[in-house]
């Protein structure tokens, strides 16, 4: 029993990045239709600027805060600079660019930082907690506490708030929503933002834990792509179901049947499930007009 | 009267005479061996890309996982020697037909997904492939990979009294393999099977309405851009005579689809164009040392928003509306 | 007058081409390495040695009277790219010798190529396939991975355990070590009880030390791989209150492992080469004079603390370098013969004594087992 637990617990502390990160994909998703593979970065550049701030002397909530924003800005420009020029491209076209994106800021954050590992402290020390004969970190609590309350700040956002449903408009038409008044330049920029700011605050809160490097950003990118896919693409509550799933497949692959094989357990049920639900567990189904 | 010459080249037949120029003539331009290298290279991508046209510019289906193709083409010219005696070409042949098989056995339920959710889908596919390759180490060689037995092509020439050198023999039979897959490409996008195919990509559903088999014809793409990227990984793994599982990666898709819609996913000549400028340019950017990640992105990104249609047909545009 | 004129300022042109000549004339060493991507902890160290080993040298005045050279490539560990440099700097650089490979891929994939244009070839790659069997115009420098598991075993032996519990990264690296061990283990008086593995990207492996944990029997574990991995795996032993020794490969020899890993650090052993813990030798110790040498040197002209991967480097150049005096040129064939009768060479690896037959060179002891005590290196007496 207590192994079960051991295998939820490691399943529940990769998840949680992985929600984190498919929720930064479901925003700009919802926003503009483009599946943003530069995501991945977001996390490594919330991760390491936070480490050389840290190290160049800020106090650890200070170098955090710097690095979201920093995060977030980088977003914004992204968007400005690149999808925002790029608009009515096709889907490979917008992929592609986004990839150039993604090596384009890793490239740089190769120059402008360093090759190797880094961390910093755990926000509240290393000492695990047992629970029924398992241990869990408390930064694995502070990553799911933080999933949660990005899921539900951005739950609130999207349904209550009339800059989220503005956000909801620009998606379904952007014609219709520049017509009843909406801002759509704003509200883009604003997604973009966000979404970096999701994907910063991840890297933030999985570093001590998952280590951080200027390549980090890759992997992450891949499995959070797949989760939010899983889960069903523009659907928030699909995010964070599908990384957690994700997690727990891996973490349940390993323990009971092949680590080998662990991260192909996650692919498999993943086109499982699209074999049989195309749009994913939540997503909504596609129209498509002539 | 006018002369016969005046009679404008049809698309296919200026596409196969640029490429056959291209590489009839590059040579004369080499300074070192070193260059026939980087061709081969250039038309083993392109033979790939030109698959991939198939797929993405005529049925206007996106892969993220082709790679796996190539990886198994590869794999098929390492173990076929090894474990099955048979010759190299013919396991080239071997791999061909097993991708075809896959893909035709995986495209079903695959090709029912669209735009994104079909992307992930191929990506996992590509995923899993090269995840058996590494992990399957008694039989591949894991990570670390595996040899792979000479093509014999060298030695049967010298047999009937030709000598060649290793590098230019490669450049001549690549540059050969890719004509063929090209005119075949192109017979393809002007035969009736051709332009059904094409129907799909600006609508599935109208297409359906006219009566064109939408899944079936979707499937053949996948199939066929399957077996164009099985045989270009067959010929990279036989002329490194090395094969890593890296072949297969998420990295080599990606990098196969870029320059398929780098130079114009819609043509045949523009994807091979991507293919030159993605091979080459890596050889010219070694110059930029620590830089080059930096200046390769922004190429890709500068290219894609200036010039989404690709690299050609901007050229083209362009060019047309400079002599009207 | 004009006929004069015309012949001494034809002398003066000849004199002045035969001059530019000999001064001019260059040895092109050529180098491709995983600068950047997953192995770059690897090949960034053995670029930055390179290039200080040759302004070191050419500052001296060259070897044999020429200066040195160096064309560097970034092949980024992938193969297929390694091979293509490979090709580049045999026919368009027209190098004398290579030093490269960081990674086992990509020195596999390269070797064809220079057994073809007969180049010699020094590999800074881990593997033992690399030079078994032996390959006429292939060498490396790092010790292999089963003289690791070796060194490890003989240690868990001397502690007078037996049962090991294995868990190993599924790179190249990691799966090439986890065969050694498992091949090398029953010679040694030990039992692998426990095998699991881990990708080279994973955050958490509590699953696979669960497992583990509970083999029947394990009195110690030993994690082969390198990267981010084996700072998980340290750390997560801890979190798991596993207090079994635990044995790291030479993959993770350097200080960053001890930052991330922590206090989880703690106790963890490791088979490595004297440099890392190069201040700590007794005077007596005859590699001190090389390891605290280059050390400083690495150390001054990076500021970044010194890496093993780096000296495996600095090893491949003094050999390369040596082998090119001693036969007096730098033509290719002349300079393979001199790097295989090198005999007592003192390397940061420890002393190589190369033959026809052992194109590495050297033996267990060039091996230290350390233990990191209080976040620093400690020698295992």
């Amino acid at each position: 029993m207590s192994e079960l637990l051991q295998f939820t617990f490691s399943g529940l502390t990769v998840g949680a990045v992985y929600a984190l990160v498919a929720l930064g994909f479901t925003i700009i998703y919802n926003a503009s239709g483009v599946v943003n593979f530069a995501q991945g970065e977001f996390v490594m550049l919330g991760g390491m600027i936070t480490v050389f701030a840290h190290a160049a002397g800020a106090p650890l909530p200070a170098a955090a805060a710097l690095a979201v924003v920093a995060t977030a800005a980088v977003g914004i420009l992204l968007n400005k600079l690149a999808i925002e020029r790029a608009r009515g491209a096709s889907v490979v076209t917008l992929i592609i660019i986004t990839i150039g994106a993604s090596i384009f800021l890793r490239g740089a954050a190769q120059l402008g930082f360093d090759k190797q590992l880094h961390r910093f402290p755990s926000f509240s020390g290393d000492d695990p907690i047992a629970i029924g004969g398992a241990t869990i970190l408390p930064q694995s609590l502070w990553m799911l506490f933080g999933a949660a309350v990005v899921f539900a700040g951005l739950y609130l956002f999207f349904t209550r708030s009339l800059t989220g449903k503005a956000v909801l408009a620009t998606a379904n038409n952007k014609l219709a929503a520049q017509l009843v008044g909406i801002d759509t330049d704003f509200v883009m920029a604003l997604s973009f933002g966000l979404s970096a700011a999701i994907g910063a605050l991840a890297g933030i809160l999985a570093t001590p834990i998952t280590l951080t490097s200027y390549d980090a950003g890759t992997a992450l990118a891949l499995k959070g792509f797949a989760a939010a896919m899983l889960g069903g693409m523009g659907n928030p509550f699909g995010a964070l179901v599908g990384g957690l799933l994700v997690g727990l497949i891996e973490a349940m692959t390993a323990g009971y049947l092949s680590s080998d094989y662990k991260d192909a357990a996650a692919f498999v049920v993943i086109l499982a499930v699209l074999f049989a639900m195309p749009q994913g567990l939540f997503g909504k189904s596609a129209q498509e007009r002539v | 009267m006018r002369p016969i010459f005046a009679k404008p080249l049809s698309a296919r037949h200026a596409t196969l005479l640029a490429l056959l120029l291209l590489i009839a003539v590059a040579p004369a331009f080499f300074p070192s061996n070193f260059y026939y290298r980087v061709g081969t290279l250039i038309f083993i991508n392109g033979l790939a890309v030109t698959g991939l046209v198939v797929l993405i510019g005529y049925a206007g289906q996106i892969s993220l996982g082709h790679a796996g193709f190539a990886g198994l083409g590869a794999y098929a010219c390492a173990l076929g020697p090894v474990h099955l005696g048979l010759p190299p070409a013919l396991s080239l042949v071997l791999g061909a037909v097993l991708s075809g098989l896959l893909a035709w056995l995986v495209g079903r339920p695959i090709l029912r997904l669209k735009g994104h959710y079909l992307a992930i889908a191929t990506l996992g596919f590509g995923v899993l492939v090269s995840m058996v390759l590494a992990n399957e180490a008694w039989l591949t060689g894991g990570p670390d990979g595996m040899a792979v037995a000479d093509l014999g092509l060298r030695g049967l020439l010298k047999s009937a009294g030709i000598k060649v050198g290793n590098a230019e023999l490669w450049y001549w039979l690549a540059g050969l393999i890719l004509l063929a897959g090209a005119w075949l490409a192109l017979n393809l996008k002007d035969s009736p099977s051709g332009r059904a195919l094409r129907s799909l990509h600006d609508s599935e559903v109208a297409a359906r309405t006219v009566g064109v088999d939408v899944a079936g014809y979707k499937l053949s793409a996948f199939v066929i851009s399957a077996v164009y990227a099985s045989v270009s990984g067959s010929l990279l793994a036989l002329t490194n005579r090395f094969v890593t599982p890296d072949i297969a990666n998420f990295l080599h898709s990606i990098e196969l689809v870029t320059m398929t819609v780098l130079g114009g996913a819609g043509t045949v000549i523009g994807a091979v164009t991507g293919a030159l400028l993605l091979t080459a340019l890596p050889q010219v950017l070694t110059a930029l040392q620590e830089y080059e990640h930096i200046v390769f992105g922004l190429i890709m990104m500068l290219v894609m928003i200036f010039l989404p249609d690709g690299l050609l047909p901007s050229l083209h545009r362009l060019l047309r509306r400079r002599s009207s | 007058m004009k006929k004069s004129i015309l012949l001494s300022l034809t002398a003066a042109a000849a004199l002045a081409v035969g001059l530019a000549g000999p001064a001019d004339a260059e040895i092109k060493i050529g180098s491709t390495l995983a600068v950047t991507g997953g192995a770059s902890f690897l090949g960034d160290p053995e670029a930055k040695t390179l290039k200080m080993l040759v302004d070191q040298v050419n500052a001296a005045g060259g070897v044999n009277g020429e200066k040195l050279e160096l064309v560097q490539y970034d092949d980024g560990g992938n193969p297929n790219k390694a091979r293509t440099f490979a090709t580049r700097l045999v026919e368009d650089d027209e190098v004398v010798a290579v030093i490269g490979g960081s990674t086992t891929g990509a020195t596999m994939a390269m070797i064809p190529v220079f057994e073809e244009a007969k180049i010699p070839f020094i590999s800074l790659a881990g593997a033992v396939v690399i030079i078994d069997p032996v390959k006429k115009w292939v060498f490396k420098t790092p010790h292999t991975d089963r003289m690791a598991c070796g060194k490890i075993f003989e240690d868990i032996r001397k502690r007078g355990l037996s049962k090991v519990g294995l868990i190993s990264g599924t790179g190249g690296f990691g799966k090439s070590m986890r065969q050694q061990c498992l091949d090398v283990a029953g010679s040694a008086g030990v039992e692998i009880v426990a095998d699991e593995t881990y990708g080279p990207d994973d955050a958490d492996v509590t699953p696979q030390l669960t497992k583990i944990k509970n083999a029947p029997g394990v009195q110690a574990i030993l994690n082969a791989g390198f990267g981010q991995g084996p700072a998980i795996v340290t750390r997560n032993v801890r979190q798991l209150g596993i207090a079994l020794p635990l044995y790291q490969s030479h993959g993770v020899a350097s200080k960053s492992f001890i930052e991330l890993a922590g206090e989880a650090a703690e106790g963890v052993r490791l088979p490595a080469s004297a440099l890392l813990v190069a201040d700590k030798l007794p005077d007596s110790d005859p590699q001190k004079e090389v390891v605290v040498g280059y050390k400083a040197a690495y150390e001054k002209a990076t500021g970044q603390p010194v890496s093993t991967f780096g000296g495996h480097a600095y090893d491949a150049f003094q050999m390369l370098v040596a082998a090119m005096k001693k036969a007096g040129s730098a033509k290719p064939a002349a300079v393979r013969d001199a790097i295989e009768q090198t005999k007592g060479f003192m390397g940061t690896a420890g002393v190589v004594n190369m033959s026809a037959t052992d194109h590495l060179g050297l033996d267990l002891t060039a091996f230290r087992m350390l233990e990191i005590r209080k976040g620093d290196w400690a020698l295992v007496e």
